[in-house]
């Protein structure tokens, strides 16, 4: 690559070499030395270093878990291949030779070995884990290149018409809309395009406030390198240990503290991407411009099918002076919606705010880990008593909102009064910060909860959607009580967890994301009866008034709705850019359309 | 499979319990006073019924519609609003338990006085019980009598249940001291027509959504709109279902359940004033001393009841691959819109399949079997010139037959198994000694025999024996819906110009088509209706199915004969419509000087001979042939004015002439 090392502002961390497996796990979430686990006692542990809840013991998450799915822990569903990927299961690769021949020529790397293809081969829906624990592999992709910058990119995508090989790209990994599966009706050779070798910030442009960085990048690197100058985009989906810059272009991502800094389509100033007819970017970084349609917006959610994010302009901000977290309590869910609604119609949301219903306050409650002091635990043992006994709160209605301001110090301090003076007046209670902290936690843990859940017969999976605010209440309560109708109607034996939050704040409307598990003893097929309860309450998120997705994106999980969803001329709209853009179906991943 | 489906012996249904058993042995106070703690709806937050009506008031529907009159009128906005608070002030309940402990006091005595038992399926009881728990319940009980929703609320009173709201018609508001009574009952008063009014309309349905979706209480509405004269299910009434379907359809709960209940009277206590009222005596206004008068008129033997409470149908599966509840996303839902054609289509058809299963859960008892058989037999015997009554013995043979002829067509009858069928048939006779006689062994209709008195003249005359025809059509009614498609199958092969299957076919959509509006026969299902027939006549052995043609067996002849004449009297009765509107009707008729014309037309016809069916004289019978012939196009409506569409070239007018011809 033509680029003068020079220029280089930061490289990305060590961790993201070509064997990604040997760090992370193959057939579950994250790094492989964090996992919860139950210890001889019985109690839950998180092992590793990486996390706050890292080496701790979490005493009340036995409890809640038999409780919650009527599981026990003498029922065990370990995963039935041994950690080292047995690569004999896996079907050798269909290579294209002429291709892999010039591609060889070129230098960049190249990998067909099995761990590295069946690492590639999938996201993380519940279906495609399930599947690797049983040891299970359907297609996988044939090949891996990892390009190490935009020119090889270039290079491997003319090789690739050239040839006619299926190209899908690949980021993080961290899909949940079997994205990243490979067709299984697809002849031709696939190779999976790694971007995680083009993670540089090639340069940082403190006049107007951009970074221009390589589309390979991963969230939490991206904030760390720029975090040393004193910058950060703000963008921290929950994803963000994993997910790639590139792939939140493609899914069109949305940050959690996206009410200061923007989603990302507020974020992109400028996007270069590689196409099978050549690369498409913009003439200039205009903040703003009236050029027709804006051509970002097709790369934006393209999900892989018109060709590669290579490099991408953003907007970064100062670091913020101050941080501090926050938690509400409400009598009920119904005021706790009440309250976010004027808070939105006040136009004053903190950083963020979530609100969490009755089931997922209880969950975060169970994560709490074992606490030192015995003052702590009177500490708590107060509030609870202030809040139940005191203030006479349902412990089975109550829920909370955890609450997360940024900026400077006095008008953190000034935001966070106007908030609590809102919440006052639907009844919520201020209580503290801790609670906050612990309800953000919750949501990089819960993959790996999903990891131990799935130890012993408890699967599950999160999904979202928007929706206007006078549908936020119908929507949550019909949506749970689908899927525990649903889970009954389908011999679900054990009443399902079925909980939700309103995870996001709009002015007309607001984002809810749904947990939903069950214990599946006693079925033959659990993930099929799975699959079954998530399209009914997809299809109840529909028939709700809520949209398809906020931020997940659609793959081929939910594609069988977007023709109801934008209408068929919007279908034949993006069909025909698709039919211009990749007329030989190069980047062949079949998402979206 | 599908045999099974069709086979309506397979219907399985639940015992019943006699509740006045215990109000018999035990105190009617302690029972009145006694602790009532009913299990609720899940999801209620408690209010009280004024915090109800203030609900209603501030509802984004309603200030919308408010909002939409002051700029359509000029009014200002506190006017309309006011004008709003006193409609909810006029319509609203004032439900308070100790109302109806009174009730459950009084009511006790009143019941065991007039009634042997009050007979309820207390499985069903149960059923109730959960559904009111786990979602908002809508009650739809038929409506026989006035009777039914005071009933209703014992019943519930007496089984620990939510007791009900229930939407009345504003006539009994006008019973001064009863209406308060029923308003503080649960009952809260509609007028019985708005028509254009959108803001007691938008006050009206707000104030049943909030109840509801608040799952206040269960709401009580009767989907045949007022009480049937006739005992035949009412055509259902669309505009009270829609509104309990509404808050479903717009995903404000998650579902409704409907509970379909079957309130069976042995004995009517209206009998003989609803057969006057058909005969065009007018109908009394309701007055609080009018009801105390009947009430000591009717101080006799009234058997007993029968309530069966259904399963709860659950708005939610009736809507599955029925209703893209997404229509609804992009306009906001306090917007009062008029239903598309879809949701109508929907409304439409679940009411027909809650009125069917109000019908298939009504008890029979033997009399009724035996009115239709005694009615049939005064015709014939009419018609041979001979003396119109019938020997016991062959009575009770013909309700043996009868009887098992209807059991095998899924009818819900109750027939003393435990005693000899001459006993049950006299047992039942002498329930009804207002309508039958019976001496020396012979039964007859019991028509005043007084001696030739020179001051009746024979109109009235007439008008007298029609009350008592009426009144045993009126328990003929009851059981037509167990006979009422094999009866038009039959009725088609009688009339069909061959046996040949796609011919009777023809004819029998033809059929089921013209008496649309005088029996609930579901929209859309005349293959279903047609198959239901001949599944249940071959099965049966009255028929058989060769090539394509209909054969009717030796046995087969005596069901059908029964069957035919079963509907004759609707045929005629439609007949002599039509021949009123083509040689009688003068120009510019109105719908008001309708019924009295073609009465006149009917009486005059009778007293000539030319006509025999005395209940033809029903004013039921002859505003929904009417109905039925604008329906089809044969009539139109022209402001108001009836007038015959000439020329009359209508299909099914010039049937009719033809089946007149021959």
């Amino acid at each position: 690559c033509g680029r003068q090392p020079g220029s280089i502002v930061g490289v990305s961390n060590h961790i993201w070499q070509i064997k990604r497996q040997e760090i992370m796990k193959w057939n579950g979430w994250g790094y492989s030395d964090s996992r919860f686990f139950f210890n001889k006692k019985g109690q839950a542990e998180f092992t590793g270093r990486r996390y706050r809840l890292s080496g701790l013991i979490i005493p009340g998450l036995k409890d809640w878990f038999e409780s919650t799915f009527g599981a026990s822990l003498q029922h065990k569903t370990p995963a039935t291949v041994s950690p080292i990927l047995n690569s004999s299961a896996v079907q050798p690769p269909t290579l294209n030779e002429a291709f892999v021949e010039e591609l060889k020529s070129t230098g960049i790397p190249l990998s067909h070995d099995a761990e590295d293809r069946v690492f590639r081969a999938h996201g993380h829906c519940l279906h495609e884990i399930f599947a690797l624990r049983e040891g299970k592999f359907g297609r996988v992709p044939d090949m891996v290149v990892w390009p190490n910058c935009h020119n090889d990119v270039v290079k491997i995508v003319e090789l690739a018409c050239k040839h006619n090989v299926c190209l899908i790209p690949y980021g993080g990994g961290t899909s949940v809309s079997s994205a990243l599966e490979c067709p299984p009706e697809e002849t031709r050779s696939i190779v999976s395009l790694d971007t995680s070798q083009m993670n540089r910030i090639l340069w940082i442009d403190e006049k107007n406030l951009t970074a221009h960085v390589e589309a390979g990048i991963v969230g939490q690197d991206l904030e760390r390198l720029l975090n040393e100058s004193g910058y950060c985009t703000g963008h921290e989906p929950d994803s963000m240990e994993f997910s790639s810059l590139g792939g939140w272009v493609a899914t069109r991502a949305s940050g959690m503290k996206k009410n200061v800094y923007g989603n990302i389509e507020d974020l992109v100033v400028h996007v270069k991407m590689v196409t099978p007819q050549g690369v498409i970017e913009k003439s200039c970084q205009g903040p703003r411009m009236s050029t027709g349609p804006d051509v970002h917006h097709f790369i934006m959610g393209s999900e892989g099918t018109l060709g590669v994010v290579t490099e991408v302009t953003m907007k970064i901000r100062p670091m913020p002076e101050y941080q501090k977290y926050g938690s509400v309590v409400f009598p009920n869910f119904e005021q706790g919606v009440a309250c976010l609604r004027e808070v939105a119609r006040q136009r004053c949301a903190p950083a963020s705010i979530r609100l969490m219903d009755n089931e997922q306050f209880k969950f975060g409650h169970a994560l709490k880990p074992q606490v030192s002091s015995i003052f702590t635990s009177f500490l708590d043992g107060l509030k609870k008593f202030y809040i139940t006994k005191f203030k006479g709160f349902d412990p089975n209605r109550l829920c909370v909102a955890t609450l997360l301001f940024e900026g400077d110090r006095e008008k953190v301090l000034q935001h966070e009064k106007q908030v609590y003076d809102i919440a006052a007046k639907f009844g919520g209670l201020a209580a503290g910060e801790d609670n906050g902290q612990r309800g953000y936690m919750l949501t990089f843990v819960i993959a790996y909860l999903r990891d131990l859940g799935m130890d012993y017969y408890v699967i599950g999976e999160s999904f979202e959607t928007s929706v206007p605010w006078d549908r936020v209440l119908d929507i949550c309560r019909n949506v749970k009580a689908r899927i525990i109708r649903e889970c009954k109607d389908k011999g679900v034996q054990f009443s399902p967890l079925s909980t939700c939050r309103v995870t996001q704040t709009y002015d007309a409307g607001a984002c809810v994301y749904f947990y939903f598990a069950f214990n599946y003893r006693g079925l033959s097929d659990p993930v099929h009866v799975y699959e079954q309860v998530e399209h009914a309450a997809r299809e109840e998120i529909l028939a709700n008034g809520g949209s398809l997705s906020h931020h997940h994106g659609v793959g081929k999980l939910r594609k069988e709705w977007m023709r109801d969803t934008i209408s068929k001329v919007g279908m034949g709209m993006l069909k025909s850019v698709k039919d211009y853009v990749d007329p030989n179906n190069i980047f062949g991943n079949r998402n979206l359309l | 499979s599908d045999s099974k489906y069709l086979d309506p012996m397979l219907k399985k249904r639940d015992d019943f319990e006699d509740i006045l058993e215990e109000r018999r042995n035990s105190s009617d106070l302690r029972y009145a006073l006694r602790c009532y703690i009913p299990v609720l709806y899940k999801e209620l937050t408690p209010c009280k019924a004024s915090e109800l009506k203030s609900m209603v008031l501030q509802s984004d529907q309603l200030r919308y519609v408010i909002n939409q009159v002051c700029k359509e009128t000029g009014m200002a906005a506190d006017e309309v609003q006011a004008e709003a608070a006193a409609i909810l002030e006029e319509m609203a309940h004032r439900l308070q338990l100790s109302t109806i402990r009174f009730f459950a006091f009084t009511l006790s005595k009143v019941f065991k006085t007039l009634f042997r038992s009050i007979c309820v399926n207390e499985e069903g009881i149960q059923r109730l019980q959960q559904a009111i728990h786990e979602h908002p319940v809508v009650l739809l009980p038929s409506h026989r009598s006035y009777m039914d929703f005071l009933l209703m609320s014992y019943i519930l009173y007496t089984y620990d249940l939510a007791l009900p709201v229930i939407a009345a018609g504003m006539d009994f508001m006008a019973m001064k001291f009863v209406g308060e009574m029923l308003r503080m009952s649960g009952a809260f008063f509609i007028r019985r027509s708005f028509g254009g009014d959108k803001l007691y309309w938008a006050v009206f349905s707000e104030y049943v959504k909030t109840m509801l979706k608040n799952g206040f209480a269960p709401v009580e509405f009767f989907l045949e709109g007022t009480r049937s004269r006739t005992c035949k299910s009412l055509t259902p009434k669309l505009g009270l279902l829609n509104i309990v379907m509404d808050p479903f359809l717009k995903g404000e709960v998650f579902d409704v359940s409907l509970v379909p209940v079957s309130i069976s009277y042995e004995r009517i206590l209206e009998e003989a004033l609803y057969a006057r009222e058909l005969l065009g005596v007018p109908k009394p206004k309701e007055s609080t001393s009018g009801l105390f008068k009947a009430r000591k008129v009717l101080s006799e033997d009234y058997g007993s009841i029968h309530v069966y409470f259904g399963q709860p149908v659950s708005v939610r599966s009736l809507a599955q691959n029925r209703v893209d509840r997404c229509q609804f996303n992009l306009i906001p839902r306090h917007i009062p819109r008029k239903p598309g054609e879809d949701i109508h289509s929907f409304v439409n058809d679940s009411a027909y399949r809650l009125v069917r299963a109000q019908e298939e859960n009504m008890v029979l008892k033997p009399w009724v079997l035996l009115a239709s058989l005694l009615l049939q037999n005064h015709h014939q015997m009419q018609v041979a010139e001979q003396k119109q009554e019938m020997a016991l013995d062959e009575l009770t043979e013909q309700a043996v037959w009868l009887r098992d002829l209807s059991r095998q067509y899924g009818a819900f009858l109750h027939w003393p198994d435990h005693v000899s069928p001459s006993e049950a048939v006299s047992s039942s006779l002498s329930l009804h000694r207002g309508l039958v006689r019976i001496s020396e062994g012979r039964v007859q209709l019991a028509f005043e025999q007084g001696e030739p008195c020179s001051t009746v003249t024979p109109e009235e005359e007439l008008l007298n024996q029609a009350v008592i025809i009426l009144s045993c059509a009126s328990y003929r009614n009851q059981a037509l819906h167990i006979f009422l498609r094999p009866a038009l199958l039959a009725s088609a092969i009688h009339t069909a110009s061959s046996s040949n299957k796609q011919e009777v076919y023809n004819s029998f959509s033809f059929l089921r088509n013209m008496f649309s509006n005088e029996f609930i026969l579901c929209p859309g299902a005349t293959v279903q209706d047609f198959e239901e027939a001949c599944y249940l006549l071959v099965k049966t052995g009255a028929l058989q199915i060769n090539q394509q043609e209909f054969v009717v067996t030796e046995r087969g002849h005596r069901t059908l004969g029964f069957l035919t004449r079963m509907l004759d009297p609707f045929l005629q009765g439609y007949q002599v419509v039509c021949r009123f509107l083509c040689e009688d009707a003068t120009e510019g008729l109105t719908e008001k000087q309708f019924v009295p014309a073609v009465r006149k037309f009917i009486i005059r016809h009778i007293l000539t001979g030319r006509l025999r069916y005395t209940e033809v004289l029903s004013s039921d019978l002859q505003k929904n042939s009417l109905a039925a012939l604008l329906r089809l196009g044969a009539v139109q409506k022209l402001k108001g004015y009836v007038g015959v569409c000439h020329p009359c070239t209508s299909v099914c007018f010039d049937w009719l002439r033809q089946k007149q011809a021959s």
